[in-house]
């Protein structure tokens, strides 16, 4: 990039190579998957393809069983991250910020080196190859995605409104479930979000930990493009893209609950 | 709040069932809050010093201050928000240390209103009446919750009481911050409380707005009956509205009295300065009824002073009466600046030495000749609080003491090393350094007030401890000053325990 003149010179210039990449890495591959995605074997626009992602017994069982790995671990890592990070978020802990550190470090470590480490020490308990396994794969792999939004809501969160709970008569218990679990909504769905869309599309804990009843939609996506023959490719595209969808959908979904959970506070800065 | 009371909480026995279904006229005249000897450390800062306190019932109290003077920290203490360090309150005989804020027959409005934001504005002020238990023989357990219809009329004569009638509906992050003070107003009074607490709760609001919910507080607290404890820093605010004043800095109680009181007779300077304009003098009491001060001696109303005592002297504005033409006062003056300020004019005028502020209804020009005539109706005699510093320290070599946190030269005749000591510094003892590292220790100045001749400074060291500094400069709030002292003027004593816990302060 040479500009002749620095006069010349806009910022919005900088926004170009991102633009660049983009166009190149976002829209085009977009493009292509659309145009497999309808195409037909003999060249042709159909939606034989489509059709095929929504009648063959086999994908449907895969996309149930996908969207039902992605729940359970999701819903179990979720149960486990909130108390976790209401620990962390809570007086004592809060000051402390190595703590927080110390569930995000993983994070930092790769993601397969973890997942085979993860498998070898299941292994030496007894725990093989299978759905439970794949399980604890996930929500060992995607803990720190859910612990960090629910903690930086919590963290973040007035402590005003406890006390005014309290002040208003309601008991520790009562002021968990009126006050602060709405008010943290918003750090939960985005944790969920983040869990659950990668689950979704991911198959490499599954396929490295887990059985035949974890062969997710993923998996048979790769599948489809690795051992290529005739018709695949079109196939595997709209898989993809059926999945895009149910993704673009959950999000949505996750938006509007957000919005609608965390209307913040205005007015009355002191 | 212990584990049991968690427990108990899941299945629904939350509370003890609320003691008056309908609140019992409430007798005034008597102590409805006691708060005894309470002490609060925070982190190694005192924030509240061996206070005590007694509230009667229904009178409308303001704990007034300067901003760490620990006002909010006592509010949040009745609260239950806070464990004392020491001491313990009393509500209504009972000793509430141990019980948790939300058994606490009190509520409170937020300084930034704390509205739930999840919740609109009917929910927001129901929230507490959903969890009320109340009293009924009829029902199984003789407690019952309230019905939907009666949380809902409870609300809404709630809302209506704070001029919100039709909002209801509307969501809190919608309203104005007048509406939001209101609504939080709403839900701390719809629970019934024998005490409201309100923490700052006008301080957000704009200058008009903030004067009608003075007199809409007021008028609710007249209609509603119950003891009202109001935190805030603005004198007017605090003298407006109360029936008694509590005046506190440095977390100890300055004066408790009723507002015309506090501004007439001020116990000392820190409450003159604070509460409202005022000329604050050095003076000396020569005998009963007679005061001297910038040279003159003046007849005053007070007595009961020691002969010759130096006093503090404050005079209010507007009780000096300024005439044209010198000779015809107890000081000749020339006005130096005159400000209108809608019903008066306020004029500084300088006379012995001294500017005095001035109100008054007539106009004088900047560069007039003027009299000032104090009657001695309104001069006031205030008790120095402190004559000279105090601290404790020891002896480290020869010549050298240690207290607040350095060494010093003093001569230490007399006392061997390691010798615990009382040290005596007069306040003109003491220099401030505008280079803190000039100084052997740091310190904050936190108050300065001038004297007529000289002014009196505070400063606060990093091992919280106060020097009074008599000073011919004037110092900012807050800089960071060094300490140095003149040695030569320093008393020392041998520190002997139990004489010293008897004088504290």
């Amino acid at each position: 990039m040479t500009e002749k003149k620095a006069k010349v010179f806009r910022p919005t210039a900088f926004a170009f190579p991102y633009l660049a990449v983009t166009v190149i890495f976002v829209i085009v591959p977009l493009i292509l998957v659309l145009v497999y995605a309808f195409r037909g074997s003999d060249g042709g626009f159909t939606f034989d393809n489509f059709r095929k992602v929504f009648t063959e017994k086999e994908t449907l069982s895969q996309l149930g069983q996908t969207i039902g790995i992605a729940a359970l671990s999701t819903l179990i890592c979720l149960l486990i991250a909130y108390p976790v990070a209401y620990i962390l978020a809570s007086e004592p802990f809060k000051k402390i910020a190595i703590l927080s550190l110390l569930f995000i470090i993983p994070m930092w470590i790769n993601f397969m080196l973890r997942i085979f480490a993860l498998k070898s020490l299941l292994s030496m308990i007894g725990v093989e190859k299978s759905y439970g396994a794949a399980v604890i794969g996930m929500v060992y792999d995607f803990f720190p995605y859910m612990l960090l939004p629910i903690y930086t809501v919590l963290s973040n969160m007035d402590k005003s409104y406890v006390e005014a709970s309290r002040d208003l008569g309601a008991n520790p218990v009562a002021t968990f479930f009126k006050v602060t679990l709405p008010l943290s909504l918003p750090g939960v769905i985005s944790g969920i979000s983040m869990m659950f869309m990668p689950i979704f599309s991911s198959y490499a804990i599954t396929e490295a930990m887990g059985d035949m009843g974890t062969s997710v939609i993923g998996a048979k996506i790769a599948s489809l493009f690795e051992n290529q023959y005739y018709g695949s490719y079109g196939y595997g595209s709209a898989l993809s893209f059926v999945l895009l969808v149910l993704v673009l959908v959950v999000m949505l979904i996750g938006n509007v609950l957000t919005n609608r959970a965390s209307r913040a506070p205005k007015g009355g800065k002191a | 709040m212990n584990f049991l009371d968690k427990i108990k909480g899941l299945f629904g026995k939350k509370q003890a069932p609320a003691e008056t279904p309908t609140p019992a006229p409430q007798k005034k005249g008597e102590n409805i809050i006691e708060i005894k000897g309470i002490t609060k450390v925070f982190d190694g800062v005192t924030v509240l010093d061996d206070l005590s306190l007694g509230i009667k019932r229904a009178q409308f109290v303001t704990l007034l201050g300067p901003s760490g003077c620990g006002k909010t920290t006592l509010l949040r203490l009745i609260a239950g928000f806070e464990t004392p360090t020491e001491g313990e309150i009393y509500i209504e005989g009972v000793p509430i240390t141990g019980v948790p804020p939300y058994k606490r027959p009190v509520n409170t409005v937020f300084q930034k209103y704390a509205l739930f934001p999840h919740l609109n504005v009917f929910k927001n002020v129901a929230f507490g009446l959903k969890l009320k238990k109340i009293a009924d023989p009829t029902a199984k357990k003789g407690v019952r919750k309230y019905t939907k219809q009666e949380i809902a009329d409870k609300v809404n004569r709630a809302l209506k009481l704070v001029g919100l009638e039709d909002y209801g509906h509307r969501d809190v992050n919608s309203l104005s911050g007048g509406q939001q003070q209101r609504v939080a107003i709403a839900r701390a009074i719809v629970c019934e409380p024998k005490v409201l607490l309100l923490d700052e709760p006008l301080g957000a609001l704009d200058l008009k707005m903030r004067k009608e919910m003075q007199i809409e507080l007021k008028k609710m607290h007249e209609d509603l009956g119950i003891t009202f404890i109001f935190v805030t820093h603005d004198q007017e605010e605090a003298l407006t509205m109360s029936d008694v004043v509590v005046v506190m800095n440095d977390g100890i109680i300055q004066q408790i009295d009723r507002p015309k009181k506090i501004y007439d007779e001020p116990k000392n300077a820190f409450v003159a300065d604070f509460i409202g304009e005022s000329n604050l003098l050095s003076g000396v009491m020569e005998k009963d009824y007679t005061i001297s001060f910038l040279g003159k001696t003046l007849t005053c109303v007070d007595k009961g002073f020691e002969k010759n005592e130096r006093v503090d002297v404050v005079i209010r504005p507007e009780d000096i009466v300024i005439k044209a033409g010198q000779n015809k006062g107890h000081f000749d003056g020339v006005v130096m600046t005159t400000v209108f300020k809608g019903t008066y004019y306020e004029m500084i005028v300088l006379a012995s030495d001294y500017e005095f502020t001035v109100q008054s209804q007539s106009e004088f020009r900047p560069g007039a000749e003027v009299s000032l005539e104090i009657v001695p109706d309104s001069i006031h005699i205030m008790k120095k609080i402190l004559t000279i510093n105090k601290y404790l320290g020891s002896v480290t070599g020869e010549n050298l003491v240690s207290f607040c946190g350095g060494e010093f030269e003093i001569p230490t005749e007399g006392f061997e090393t390691g010798d615990e000591v009382v040290v005596y510094v007069p306040f003109d003892a003491v220099e401030l350094t505008d280079d803190e590292a000039d100084g052997v220790i740091g310190a904050a100045v936190t108050q300065s007030i001038y004297k007529g001749t000289y002014y009196q400074v505070q400063v606060y060291t990093d091992t919280d401890e106060d020097f009074y500094i008599d000073t011919a400069d004037e110092w900012d709030m807050d800089d960071r000053v060094g300490v140095k002292i003149d040695g030569g003027k320093v008393r020392l004593e041998k520190y002997e325990p139990a004489a010293d816990e008897t004088e504290a302060e």
